[in-house]
């Protein structure tokens, strides 16, 4: 009889585990040994860098794992931080406590919104939730509660003062940052996760053995659009105004999908790397306006011609890196 | 009352002659080889611009004759061509295959390129094509109607567009060439069919209709770098609303949209194309494949 062992884990994804630790307690303690001029810089930028890193993960989920290309995230994105906001304005709630509450009316707002997303397929999938994007910024642009075309700031932070704001804001990035990585790796090495990726493999053999591939896409797509609209309140929690234009700008999905493709579709190490990337593009060259946007459309061309498994695809191919392993090894 | 809705309907139907231009070149590449041209948008916007850029620099060389630029349009036609057929080759049959994402990623990337090229170029400031009084003209109806003579034109050359392509795939060999990969790939190619020369073919004869619709489009109204999205949705939900892989389809719904569209802006400025979006939605809900659904052939 032959006996086998079924590997989960390597010494990479073990040291990686606990650097990670090490990376997020550093973080946490900016506020504490930054220097005193750079401090609120820095942590607005880093609070920047978590919603675009949320916000790609989740796409990584949804197109990586979930198989459903979409090119309309900034739905949720947007959703949630106008949600966040009214809450915040309107309802008189805290805005800290508005944040999570606004992802989950994303998430909750992207059932409905699937029953029409999931008539298309593919490539047409792609461009009708884009279709459903615009939908949603034509109606905030529509609504003059809100502001209209010109957009309204949060104003519920009166009396708070800037450090107490600023460093909750921070914390609950990085916080958001965490969860949002924790979530999905748990996510993706439950059996729910192994019948995800079944589905990406193969939908026709998936449904055959067993899996209910409907209701696991919807609840990808869900978990999609909680994460998206989490990215849209704790950025505009920080930024403090919203326009419609900027919220459901497309350029949000543009660029996760540049990181995305970068860092190597379909593994969560992919979307980090590219975020990194992203980040320190957006400091050398976004001085350069359009040419910038020019070379970035152009590398993303550049990368899925020639180099389809991204940078961490390749590293993980060429020495078997893997710092976040969803994938089961029989030995 | 009754007078402002047939003049709506008009309206509308006029407007969507213009969308079937948009729509037919995004059927057509996805109707051969399921490629979604997510960048559909920007290149026709390629095309307004290279009209506008070609007819300056005509003015530039003879300022006299103010009939150069109708010498312009076939040699725009074929450059559009080659630059599909070329761009095919070169760059999108690399990228076909199951896996709807490579495809979309590159051609979304193309999108943003070309958007931000134009706007270097020739900066964020709306441009349009002098077309010599033809974009007011009109003519006179029984019952004191006047139609625009270019948007009738336009209307025209949209059905002209269709049948012709209709007739292309029913009838000549490169459309049973365009038939046949797209029903069984493998059997084409064994019947020694060259498939990447066939889906070049296809995208060079999408562009050459992109270009008429860029050229169109600037003639009618104001082109600006940042309209390709806009553009594509239009054309995107023509084809979704006729039905997949059927040209017919697509032209019906270009004008449906149209005059869906026109009536959104009857009530409101502000809700005219939201109307569109919303009532294609719903149509999307109860009848996705579309009104006339037919596979192409």
């Amino acid at each position: 009889m032959s006996t086998f062992t079924v590997t989960r884990s390597n010494r990479s994804s073990r040291t990686a585990m606990w650097v990670a630790v090490l990376l997020v307690l550093t973080a946490a303690t900016i506020p504490y040994w930054a220097p005193e001029d750079n401090r609120s810089a820095w942590m607005r930028e880093f609070v920047e860098i978590a919603c675009y890193l949320v916000f790609a993960l989740m796409w990584n989920l949804l197109a990586g794992y979930g198989g459903m290309v979409s090119i309309g995230q900034q739905a949720y994105f947007g959703f949630g931080g106008y949600t966040m906001l009214m809450l915040s304005n309107f309802a008189g709630i805290n805005p800290f406590v508005a944040v999570p509450v606004a992802a989950l009316c994303a998430g909750l707002i992207a059932v409905p919104v699937s029953f029409i997303a999931f008539r298309l397929q593919g490539g047409y999938f792609a461009i009708g939730t884009w279709v459903i994007a615009e939908v949603f910024r034509l109606s905030f642009a529509n609504m003059s509660m809100v502001g209209g075309g010109s957009g309204t700031s949060l104003t519920a932070f009166t009396g708070i003062s800037k450090a107490v704001r600023e460093q909750t804001t921070f914390w609950m990035a990085l916080a958001g940052m965490v969860a949002s990585v924790v979530l999905v790796y748990v996510f993706l090495r439950s059996k729910r996760g192994l019948a995800l990726m079944a589905i990406r493999d193969n939908e026709v053999a998936a449904e055959s053995q067993g899996i209910a591939v409907q209701r696991t896409k919807l609840a990808v797509y869900v978990v999609a659009g909680l994460g998206a609209g989490l990215a849209g309140a704790m950025y505009y929690l920080s930024n403090l105004r919203i326009t419609p234009d900027a919220a459901f700008s497309v350029n949000w999905t543009a660029f996760a999908i540049f990181m995305v493709v970068i860092g190597g579709i379909g593994r969560i190490e992919g979307p980090i790397v590219g975020a990194l990337i992203f980040w320190v593009f957006n400091k050398f060259f976004s001085d350069y306006g359009s040419w910038y946007l020019m070379g970035l459309g152009l590398l993303a061309i550049l990368v899925t011609i020639y180099f389809k498994q991204g940078l961490w695809g390749y590293a993980q191919q060429r020495w078997g890196w893997a710092l976040f392993p969803t994938q089961r090894r029989l030995d | 009352m009754m007078d402002m809705l047939l003049q709506t309907l008009m309206q509308g139907v006029l407007l969507g002659g213009l969308y079937c231009l948009f729509a037919l070149g995004l059927s057509l590449m996805y109707g051969v080889m399921r490629l979604t041209n997510t960048a559909q948008g920007d290149f026709i916007l390629l095309g307004s611009f290279s009209a506008v850029a070609g007819i300056a620099a005509l003015k530039w060389l003879t300022p006299d004759a103010t009939w150069m630029p109708l010498l312009l349009s076939p040699l725009l036609l074929l450059i559009a061509f080659g630059a599909g057929f070329m761009l095919q080759r070169q760059v999108l049959n690399r990228v076909l295959g199951k896996d709807p994402l490579p495809s979309l990623v590159v051609t979304f990337g193309l999108s943003i390129v070309i958007q931000n090229l134009l706007l270097e170029l020739f900066s964020a400031d709306p441009r349009s094509i002098e077309t010599g009084g033809l974009n007011i003209a009109s003519v006179q109806l029984p019952g004191g109607w006047a139609v625009g003579v270019l948007p009738l034109l336009i209307l025209a050359l949209a059905l002209a567009a269709t049948y012709g392509l209709q007739w292309m795939f029913d009838h000549s060999a490169l459309g049973r060439s365009f038939r046949a990969v797209s029903d069984d790939l493998e059997i084409a190619q064994l019947m020694g069919l060259n498939a990447k020369r066939v889906y070049a073919y296809a995208t060079g004869i999408a562009f050459m209709l992109i270009t008429v619709a860029g050229v169109l489009q600037a003639m009618r109204t104001t082109v600006s770098p940042s309209d390709g999205p806009m553009l594509l949705l239009f054309a995107f939900e023509s084809v979704i609303i006729g039905g997949m892989g059927s040209f017919k389809g697509t032209l019906i719904g270009a004008l449906l949209l149209g005059v869906t569209q026109q009536i959104g802006f009857l009530f409101d400025p502000g809700w005219g194309i939201w109307f569109g979006h919303i009532v294609f939605l719903l149509l999307l809900l109860v009848r996705p494949q579309g009104l006339f659904p037919k596979t192409v052939g």
